[in-house]
């Protein structure tokens, strides 16, 4: 970002105070952002015992459970990142360009607002109350004689988060992606047509390249957000699914896993594997800038 | 286009009318109502939006006598006592992340831009540690001495507020620094110095009015985000508003599903708030939320 501020007004004799504004900042994140990741941080590679340093928690990442815990929650993260950001897209497509009446993109702004942020306990309740085994939608479409509980389905499972987590998902990627669409610019459009090209030649050779570095971006971003997730499915599984951030909370309330480097080791994997997401968001960002914007 | 009309070069984004059909001719009886694909992805996304929230007041609704579901809510102490604590604790965060955050994005345009990549990295950094783990290292850190927080209710109150503080820093810090891009800052600062304020009376009567939209619509989306938390609030054994409802939820009926009803108004109306606060704003506001 190039910024067009002035050089500090007097340079010679401000200068070496020009951090002195920035000390109740920088005092508050040490202490509440630095301070607890470098107690995990340290924590993770020590010693339970003698405090030694030790690499032997990062390896006991791959104990079974753990791993599933990883495994499920990168599993429910992609799932929901692909299903929500393809549907997000496609219905931010729908109301910007698809000539619905206006009202419906503000209000659909408007709701994607409301219902990217309402997430947690009431959101796993209000699917408990649709799709449970005597949820309101189960015996709904059972009176017309489906019965999604016959085929082993169940609201309380890896499927069942990931229809919860979409709710919150694809209004993420409605928000992300409507200012990119937005930047399509209809002289692309004309000038394709006028060369002869379909809508399909134009979406499949223009616009979606165009767009393929947000698209990608955004999908990291909503990887990120279902990953991090807890309170949604602390409420609606109550632990029958192992999902990471379950398993720290669990590590916090109590020592389950009997091994305190071990619940450290896997919030550091955590913020590792968000780290990465952010990093791979930025720098497709960066990249869809050459055109958007 | 679909007009049918030559092609005109500058047009706002919003103009842009046709991409579903590529005949021109097929388009001019159906413009007024939209292409077909579009209203059925519309209405997907509203059957998906609109079904677990009906079935939510279906539920609350069941409850006999009529109501009972919320006027038993209303009755139970516990529901006002969580709302109130997790508003006020909200309210708290507001105040104290604006005091935090204004002086810095403030310092870094006029006083210390070469900073500014190193403020934004921190300022991103919540995005990158999930809640769960940011409240479990908070609790490591200080359950013990010299900075025992969590021994006592004032403690773990005011360490609840922290950890609510980083959480809104992203949110918060993004909205201040793009109000401050939209004013002339520095000239504000020096006609204000040229006067003989100092930087008190700057920052609290030149730079905060100036900056309405974007600390209002901060605010909300802050307070929308704390009133419902649920994570550091359980792990801090905090009376908020969250872990009630996760209790509820686990002990009742129809109590929950009108305290969730009650829970996404609330989220609907901090929302609406923030657009209304925008409309007609040059600030961009940034509406995206933390699970």
């Amino acid at each position: 970002m190039i910024e067009r501020d002035a050089p500090p007004a007097r340079p010679a004799r401000r200068l070496s105070f020009s951090w002195a504004g920035l000390v109740p900042f920088f005092l508050f994140s040490a202490l509440f952002l630095g301070l607890p990741l470098a107690f995990l941080a340290l924590g993770s590679i020590a010693d339970n015992k003698t405090g030694a340093p030790t690499l032997a928690n990062y390896g006991a990442l791959t104990t079974p459970t753990v791993a599933t815990a990883f495994r499920n929650s990168i599993e429910v993260s992609l799932v929901t990142a692909i299903v929500g950001g393809i549907f997000g897209f496609l219905l931010a497509v729908a109301v910007i360009l698809g000539r619905l009446p206006r009202i419906l993109r503000s209000a659909l702004m408007t709701f994607s607002g409301v219902a990217s942020n309402f997430a947690g306990i009431p959101l796993a309740l209000a699917f408990t109350y649709a799709l449970s085994a005597q949820g309101i939608v189960t015996l709904l479409i059972k009176g017309i004689g489906i019965n999604i509980y016959a085929g082993g389905f169940t609201i309380f499972s890896k499927l069942g988060i990931e229809i919860v987590y979409l709710y919150f998902q694809f209004p993420l990627m409605v928000l992300i992606i409507a200012p990119a669409i937005d930047g399509l610019k209809p002289e692309w459009r004309e000038a394709a047509e006028n060369m002869g090209a379909t809508g399909f030649q134009y979406w499949r050779r223009i616009a979606l390249p165009i767009l393929t570095p947000t698209l990608l971006g955004s999908m990291i971003l909503l990887f990120g957000n279902s990953f991090g997730a807890q309170a949604t499915a602390y409420q609606l599984t109550a632990g029958q699914v192992a999902l990471v951030p379950l398993a720290i909370g669990n590590q916090i309330s109590g020592d389950v896993l009997h091994n305190v480097g071990l619940g450290y080791a896997m919030a550091m994997g955590m913020v590792a594997v968000m780290g990465i997401s952010i990093v791979g968001y930025t720098l497709l960002q960066r990249r869809s800038e050459r055109w958007l914007r | 286009m679909s007009g049918g009309g030559p092609a005109i070069g500058s047009r706002a984004p919003g103009a842009l009318e046709s991409v579903a059909t590529s005949s021109v001719a097929e388009d001019r009886p159906r413009r007024n109502w939209g292409s077909p694909w579009a209203w059925i992805i519309f209405l997907i996304g509203v059957l998906y939006f609109t079904v677990p929230l009906i079935a939510t007041f279906i539920i609350s609704m069941r409850a006999k006598p009529l109501f009972a579901g919320y006027t038993n809510s209303f009755a139970d102490s516990r529901f006002l006592s969580s709302l109130t604590y997790s508003f006020v604790i909200g309210l708290i965060t507001v105040v104290l992340s604006i005091a935090l955050v204004v002086p810095t994005a403030y310092w870094v345009r006029l006083r210390a831009p070469r900073l500014r990549p190193f403020v934004e990295f921190v300022t991103l950094l919540p995005f990158v540690i999930p809640p769960v783990v940011l409240v479990f290292g908070l609790i490591r850190a200080y359950s013990r001495p010299p900075l025992p927080f969590t021994n006592t209710d004032i403690g773990s109150s005011a360490l609840l507020v922290f950890a609510y503080i980083v959480l809104s820093l992203p949110y918060m810090y993004r909205s201040v620094d793009s109000g401050l891009r939209a004013i002339d800052i520095r000239t504000l600062t020096e006609a204000a110095q040229s006067m003989g304020a100092g930087w008190f009376t700057i920052l609290v009567r030149i730079i905060l009015p100036n900056l309405r939209v974007a600390l209002l619509s901060g605010a909300f989306l802050s307070l929308a985000i704390v009133i419902g938390e649920f994570t550091m609030a359980v792990y801090l054994a905090r009376p908020a508003f969250g872990p009630y409802l996760a209790l509820l939820g686990a002990n009742r009926t129809y109590e929950p599903a009108a305290v969730s009803l009650i829970s996404f108004g609330v989220t609907w109306l901090a929302m609406i708030a923030i657009a209304l606060i925008g409309r007609g704003s040059r600030t961009r506001i940034q509406v995206g939320g933390a699970h």
